[in-house]
């Protein structure tokens, strides 16, 4: 030990080799290590590529009648995965469906999120009575059965997208107003925000531009969590005949062709494999997301 | 002197707790010129923080509450402003720099950022301007390198360099008055001198005044001109430094000097036992009527059990508040 000490340099100060790297790419860095969080990215890539490029590719009209009803897929190459009950192409109706389901699902994650942070963050920044008001809020949301909530306000209004959407967002932001309130409580006690009033930050510039930002890890994770229950929530609505008729949705194919499920498979079956895929990936990035986030779990 | 920058007067805060009402200050009054250094003294839980925090304004309300006095900053009474212009004052004439470097900067921004945001807040400077005055800001407190460790984040910098950050970021925008509480106790013994010498260096070239919240008393002895020493929430002493170090009046304070370990060339095969004031502080919702000091003094008398002693003044400018000048003097 004494002779390697006598070569160690002595640390300079101010040269020291450090890359300088913003913490965004080091997360980037650690979810890239991530085998499964990476599957999940490909994934998706897949879904949006197929929802967004696919029906230039493959431009059938989903509500167009091309074929007998009910034909299983294998028996004409211009419908590989078959018709439904009304003689459409379910291939169509899946890659002109998906962007409906993807724009409620991204939407309404959103809308969860937004409600979630404001309401969290006032309630934690602030806390005494405005707490109190608004955590008794958010119990109330918490209590109600979300699907009959979201059931009950989607019937009150038509059905379309945007409803559907709103709907499922207010019935959902009530966990990430409680993580956002939890994530404050701890913060707003650390120095740097008393540092940041000790320089002149108004209040609102706390909470927004001091707090939030570190509280946004738990935050971004749990969002990317909502994408795939939100997107669920869709397809469920859809099922029980509450989304719009007019637009092709997964969700909508499903349920459309439910009383067909024993003969026809392939109607009720490819969709849904389609749902599966697309909540599947976006749970896999929110796992990769959490482990990439948190310093807990990162090994050095 | 001149007149006063910063002016402390008769200032109480009380605090609600579970056991009932904490005098947290008692009557409180000091005041600095510019170019000058205050030094607080006293052990945790005398309420040199909340000195300072009551001084910026952020005593947390509920459960704190300012009970009465005045802070004045050249005349101006800081604790009837309003939250606007204490938010204008905040950083910009009044500054502070707090005892953590590590947990007082926010980890997810560049340091460059932090100090450019309080010369936009003040200033109104455009980012570019702000993060070319970050820059400077950062040479000036003799940060190597300062183009490139301005965007550098705080967790690639040590412990002392982060102080110069937090100190860089409070002289920002020329402050007349800089709040220092406790800015070395989380640093190695070579950077506190370091930081000690580069907080002098600033006054001589800005003559900001100075209050240097401590409990270090050779920091005291290196950087203060004048001396408060706090117990229980209260001044128990005060005057300058040479006074109070030559000739400290209260036994607090001779304690604490006391309690500083000396250097001994040749040290002895016996060595001395250091020197400590028994107790501890006692809670601030059970003072009783006495003096706060009495269960640990040397010195204690019946008198102090029942009466708590006032500020006597020892000679001009130097004043304590014990009994023990009241015996030397007869009265």
């Amino acid at each position: 030990m004494t002779g390697t000490e006598q070569v160690a340099a002595p640390e300079e100060p101010g040269a020291a080799p450090l890359k300088v790297e913003s913490p965004i790419r080091e997360a980037w860095r650690m979810f890239l290590r991530n085998g499964s969080a990476i599957a999940g990215l490909v994934l998706l890539i897949g879904v949006i590529l197929v929802t967004f490029i696919g029906p230039q590719v493959y431009p059938v009209d989903p509500f167009e009648i091309v074929w007998a009803p009910l034909t299983p897929p294998g028996v004409d190459a211009s419908i590989p995965f078959g018709t439904d009950y009304l003689g459409r192409d379910v291939l169509a109706g899946i890659i002109h469906g998906g962007r409906a389901t993807l724009a409620v699902g991204a939407s309404a994650a959103i809308l969860t999120v937004l409600i979630g942070i404001v309401v969290g963050a006032l309630a934690g920044f602030y806390g005494g009575f405005v707490d109190e008001i608004l955590m008794r809020l958010t119990e109330f949301f918490q209590v109600l059965p979300p699907l009959l909530f979201a059931m009950v306000l989607v019937a009150l209004f038509t059905p379309t997208l945007t409803t559907v959407a709103v709907a499922i967002g207010v019935v959902s932001w009530t966990q990430t107003a409680r993580l956002t309130r939890a994530e404050f409580l701890k913060l707003k006690q650390l120095e740097y925000v008393t540092a940041a009033r000790a320089i002149g930050s108004r209040n609102g510039r706390i909470i927004w531009r001091v707090i939030l930002p570190n509280a946004l890890p738990p935050l971004i994770v749990s969002a990317t969590l909502i994408i795939g229950v939100a997107i669920l929530f869709e397809a469920g609505l859809s099922f029980l005949g509450l989304s719009d008729p007019n637009v092709m949705s997964w969700g909508l194919m499903i349920g459309s062709s439910r009383s067909y499920i024993i003969d026809s498979w392939w109607a009720v079956t490819l969709p849904g494999a389609a749902i599966f895929i697309t909540v599947l990936s976006v749970s896999l990035i929110g796992d990769g997301l959490n482990d990439a986030l948190n310093p807990k779990l990162r090994e050095r | 002197m001149s007149e006063p920058v910063l002016e402390v007067d008769n200032l109480s805060v009380t605090f609600r707790t579970r056991n009932g009402l904490a005098q947290v200050l008692d009557h409180v009054s000091f005041s600095l010129g510019q170019g000058e250094t205050l030094g607080i003294v006293g052990e945790s839980g005398c309420g040199k923080s909340m000195t300072a925090l009551s001084i910026m304004g952020l005593v947390p309300t509920p459960p704190g509450r300012i009970a009465g006095g005045a802070v004045r900053l050249r005349g101006e009474d800081l604790l009837s402003a309003g939250e606007r212009r204490m938010r204008s004052i905040r950083g910009n004439e009044i500054s502070m720099i707090f005892q953590e470097p590590m947990t007082s900067l926010n980890p997810v921004f560049t340091v460059g950022e932090q100090i450019a945001e309080t010369v936009r807040l003040h200033e109104g400077l455009s980012q570019r301007d702000a993060l070319a005055r970050a820059v400077e800001t950062l040479k000036a407190v003799g940060i190597p390198a300062p183009e490139k460790r301005v965007s550098e984040y705080p967790h690639q910098l040590s412990g002392g360099m982060r102080q110069r950050v937090m100190i860089a970021m409070a002289l920002a925008c020329n402050p007349s008055v800089l709040i220092a509480d406790e800015p070395t106790t989380a640093l190695d013994v070579t950077v506190q001198a370091q930081i000690f010498d580069l907080l002098r260096e600033l006054q001589d070239r800005t003559n900001a005044a100075i209050v240097l919240i401590t409990h270090d008393m050779g920091a005291i002895a290196e950087t203060a001109d004048k001396v408060v020493v706090m117990y229980a929430g209260r001044i128990i002493e005060s005057g300058t430094v040479g006074e109070i170090l030559a000739d400290p009046r209260h036994p607090y304070t001779q304690g604490l000097i006391a309690c500083v370990p000396h250097f001994l060339a040749n040290p002895p095969v016996e060595r001395p036992p250091l020197v400590e004031i028994p107790g501890l502080v006692p809670p601030l919702s059970d003072l009783g009527t006495g003096c706060a000091f009495a269960p640990r003094c040397r010195h204690v008398m019946p008198r102090c059990r029942g009466e708590r002693p006032p500020l006597m003044a020892a000679e001009p400018g130097h004043e304590a508040a014990c009994w023990l000048l009241d015996e030397a003097v007869p009265a």
